[in-house]
């Protein structure tokens, strides 16, 4: 595309970027309100963040929420891995239409479905729902978004770097392990990542699969601002916002410096 | 890859999908065609694993359509997949018209800019959805951000009431969805060649018309794809309308989540997802189709 960067394309990235990002910045402005009130400024304060940090509440719900997280992204990355090798490099198998499609679905289906038919079979089996129940639906639905990320490593992934370790000796799984893993790895640590990041945020799945015993943070956040805006929340919102901001920038640097260095390597090789 | 190998790699993913995805939908379907009882669970036939493959077919048995009749007779139901379908429609067009020229305005910028410009609509997919859309409670709200400065300039006298209408839940999808749009029309520009236009120019086109001729149609795939990505999952949202729709705004996902939580009819509640899933089937074939023929034209 031959680039033209004209008056309208830096007023309408500027608008459009105000819009995405003014709301936070209110969210986050108003976090150090003093005073209760929605809009009206009362003053610096801090202290909804004291509020915060000594609501019991709160901290019961960001430590199941974190539980849950771990555990559902860690399994649902070693069976969002093995969907994914089986649909790029298993072949032929009875019912793989079926496989596929059952691994595609959660990425379009409704929230509120899922939720619902979590819930359903969870009594119908007669499980006690409560934290278990909620980091079985969570592995359930990140699996499908981590089989995803690692099928679209998968599928520009030279297969003959496989075949070749299969040639000298290795099996199968030793070929998986000392060559196919080490390649794909960022991809799987993504999935990982993108797995957790929904797990964390996760509402309307948790609600139905969480029985009166369970409450995630998302839950907790939704049934307190439901009536209304609450300070105490915007502390919350503004301490996630940034531990994901420095996430996401720290992780962005990194990539970028792992580009330079690799760039870097081949010129020295090109010179060499 | 040897036989016994192979088949423990395919069946552990596989059994997982089918016992919690498959199973899952089939006793939604089941319930939605059983009756509703005033009990714990409310509805019958229950499965009981106790009494073997009988109890399974028992539970399988006794086919009923009433909840679907009980759908088409009472209009808050057929009201709020309409209007669920009207918000998702008008508020998917809204989003392409100010997603375009964000992603327009991304590749057309210098080469430098644009890892950081890709951060800049990356970053919001990571920050929590539920906390995104609750920033807007703040703003829309009578006494809220918005109204406040809109009276400090003097364009408004009164306070508008904004949040618990329609427009709010336009407003939080629009803003929800909105790197769903850019990120597809955007990678669809960022491929287009550059030569096209400069042909188009020098064979006497305007500036207009080139974009008009050449690079809309040419970005009509990242268009068609951004759109199923925010109709779709704008048909069963949940969060906006209970967040910013008040209860003058009637959505299906949320009038499944209250059929479920607030009325305990179970049997309906399935029942309304059994439709919400049969409306759905047709944008995700679609969609479907869309991308396979894009990942033909790529080679």
């Amino acid at each position: 595309m031959n680039r033209r960067f004209s008056w309208f394309n830096a007023t309408s990235l500027t608008l459009g970027f105000a819009f995405l990002y003014l709301p936070i910045l209110i969210l986050v402005l108003f976090s150090f309100n003093a005073s209760k009130l929605v809009a009206v400024w009362g003053g610096f304060s801090t202290k909804w963040y004291v509020e915060l940090i000594h609501d019991q509440a709160f901290l019961d719900a960001a430590w199941v929420t974190l539980k849950v997280a771990v555990v559902s992204s860690t399994v649902a990355t070693v069976l969002g891995t093995m969907a994914a090798y089986v649909l790029m490099r298993a072949g032929r198998f009875l019912g793989r239409t079926l496989f596929s499609g059952m691994i595609y679905a959660p990425l379009v289906m409704p929230d509120v479905i899922m939720g619902l038919a979590f819930l359903l079979l969870f009594i119908s089996i007669g499980l006690d729902r409560g934290i278990f129940t909620i980091m079985l639906a969570h592995t359930t639905f990140t699996m499908c978004y981590v089989s995803v990320v690692v099928s679209s490593r998968l599928v520009t992934f030279d297969r003959s770097l496989e075949e070749a370790a299969l040639d000298l000796g290795c099996t199968p799984f030793d070929a998986f392990r000392s060559v196919t893993l080490p390649i794909i790895a960022p991809a799987v640590i993504s999935g990982w990542l993108l797995a957790f990041t929904l797990s964390l945020d996760d509402l309307v799945i948790a609600s139905f699969a969480a029985g009166p015993s369970a409450t995630t943070l998302p839950m907790k956040v939704f049934s307190s601002v439901r009536l209304g805006v609450n300070p105490e929340i915007n502390a919350l919102s503004t301490i996630m916002i940034s531990i994901v901001t420095v996430g996401v920038i720290s992780a962005s640097l990194f990539t970028k410096r792992q580009i330079a260095r690799a760039r870097a390597d081949e010129q020295a090789a090109a010179r060499g | 890859m040897t036989g016994l190998r192979r088949l423990v790699l395919i069946l552990t993913p596989y059994s997982w999908l089918i016992f919690f995805f498959l199973i899952p939908f089939l006793i939604v379907v089941k319930i939605s065609l059983s009756n509703t009882a005033l009990s714990i669970p409310p509805y019958t036939p229950q499965l009981d694993l106790a009494q073997g493959w009988a109890g399974v077919k028992d539970f399988f048995g006794n086919l009923d359509f009433e909840n679907f009749s009980f759908l088409a007779s009472d209009p808050l139901y057929y009201t709020a997949y309409l209007s669920s379908l009207k918000i998702a429609l008008i508020s998917t067009f809204l989003t392409l018209l100010i997603g375009y020229p964000i992603a327009y305005g991304m590749a057309q910028a210098p080469d430098e800019w644009r890892p950081t410009l890709m951060m800049l609509v990356i970053l919001p997919f990571w920050t929590s959805f539920l906390i995104r859309i609750y920033a807007w409670m703040g703003i829309l709200s009578n006494e809220g951000f918005l109204n406040q400065f809109l009276l400090w300039t003097g364009i408004i006298d009164t306070p508008l009431t904004i949040l618990n209408t329609p427009t709010a839940v336009y407003i939080g999808i629009v803003y929800g969805y909105l790197p769903f749009m850019i990120l597809p029309i955007y990678s669809a520009l960022e491929k287009l060649d550059g030569s096209l236009i400069e042909a188009a120019e020098d064979l006497g086109c305007s500036k207009a018309s080139a974009f008009w001729l050449v690079t809309l149609p040419l970005s009509r795939p990242g268009m068609i794809a951004g759109c199923f990505l925010v109709f779709i999952p704008a048909l069963g949202e949940f969060v906006i309308p209970s967040l910013l729709g008040g209860t003058s705004t009637l959505m299906i996902g949320k009038t499944l989540y209250e059929e479920f939580f607030s009325n305990r009819d179970w049997p309906v509640a399935s029942a309304v997802a059994v439709v919400l899933l049969l409306i759905l089937i047709i944008p995700i074939i679609l969609f479907q189709k869309n991308e396979e023929r894009q990942r033909e034209a790529n080679g």
